[in-house]
């Protein structure tokens, strides 16, 4: 009964740390729904070569990465370089969406900054982005050889993501 | 000269004007339902904002999809899972009764009867810790004292 004091101290310690768990997290990190479900179908055209078209479809049977980007965001411009090195690495195919750009404008940054994609589909309305539940441009997908949607990363990737995360799952899902 | 610098400018402004207006649907039907399911909805943008009062790019092609969805007859219910197939429950403001959103639901009226519980708690331990009053002889008499004079007095009158 000594110790009936201390009750409000205790509420006050867990409404603290409830705060604290929620000031820490990212609101904008909303988990997608779309985790363990089928890659949405889709066909446009690429960027570069225009009269070629790209679908997910053609990438059955392999592992791969869907990178939404377009020249217009800057985040897109920080994460470049992280892209550039996963290219390198050859992990994994890169696939590129373009999403709401100008095809001058996305060409002229690959031209600047390097071209890390084997290609980029060019999503011109923004719908194959909807589809992808994209809300926050650069995004990231890991797709597995059955199209599966198996990872899903909001906003920059950086090489610690990459090896902590993106590089043990596509050599998990390569194995299976 | 200066005729047709008006002229040029004239023609301008019209190509600037028409650009302002925003895409609406034909018939205003469609716009009230579009305005009506939005409004329930979270511009994943700029989060404390609905899908119908944002001014997010997103927020714009989400409302040609859902115009897209109205005119195509689908449900209203149709529309909302289409959303939700995307970007998860997230983007409902009322988010469905599941598991996962049972405390979320729940959670305030429990802690409602946890303070319910709590002051009930509380007053019955108050009411027991108070003594039942006990009058010593010397009380008694006091009181009849008191009774009594004041039973004089109204005599008196």
């Amino acid at each position: 009964m000594r110790a009936k004091f201390l009750i409000p101290l205790v509420l006050f310690i867990v409404l603290v740390v409830f705060l604290a768990i929620g000031l820490n997290r990212d609101p904008h990190e909303v988990p997608s729904p779309l985790i363990g479900k089928a890659a949405p179908a889709f066909e446009i055209p690429q960027l570069g070569e225009t009269n070629k078209s790209f679908s997910p479809a053609s990438m059955k049977g392999q592992v791969w990465i869907l990178n939404v980007w377009a020249s217009w965001c800057v985040a897109c411009r920080e994460e470049h370089p992280v892209l550039v090195e996963l290219a390198k690495s050859q992990v994994a195919p890169l696939i590129g969406l373009d999403y709401k750009d100008k095809r001058e404008d996305a060409l002229a940054m690959l031209a600047k900054q390097g071209n890390p994609y084997l290609l980029s589909a060019f999503d011109a309305d923004g719908r194959v982005g909807i589809n992808y539940g994209v809300y926050g441009v650069p995004e990231t997908y890991v797709i597995d050889q059955l199209g599966v949607i198996r990872f899903k990363h909001i906003g920059p990737i950086t090489i610690d993501l990459l090896n902590q995360k993106i590089f043990p799952l596509i050599s998990e899902l390569k194995k299976s | 000269m200066k005729q047709i610098y008006l002229i040029i400018l004239c023609l301008l402004s019209l190509g600037a004007s028409a650009k302002d207006a925003a895409p609406l649907a034909d018939d205003p039907q469609t716009e009230q339902r579009l305005i009506s399911i939005s409004e329930e909805m979270r511009c994943l943008v700029c989060q404390n904002e609905s899908l119908a009062g944002s001014r997010s790019d997103l927020a714009n092609d989400l409302r040609r999809e859902i115009r897209t969805l109205i005119k195509e007859g689908k449900s209203d219910d149709q529309i909302r899972a289409f959303m939700v197939e995307r970007y998860g429950d997230f983007v409902l403001y009322r988010p469905p009764v599941k598991p996962i959103t049972w405390l979320l639901w729940i959670g305030p009226f429990v802690i409602l009867l946890i303070g319910i519980a709590g002051l009930i708690m509380y007053l019955r331990r108050r009411n027991s810790l108070i003594p039942n009053a006990v009058l010593s002889d010397a009380d008694n008499k006091k009181i009849d004292a008191l009774l009594g004079s004041s039973e004089n007095e109204k005599g008196k009158i």
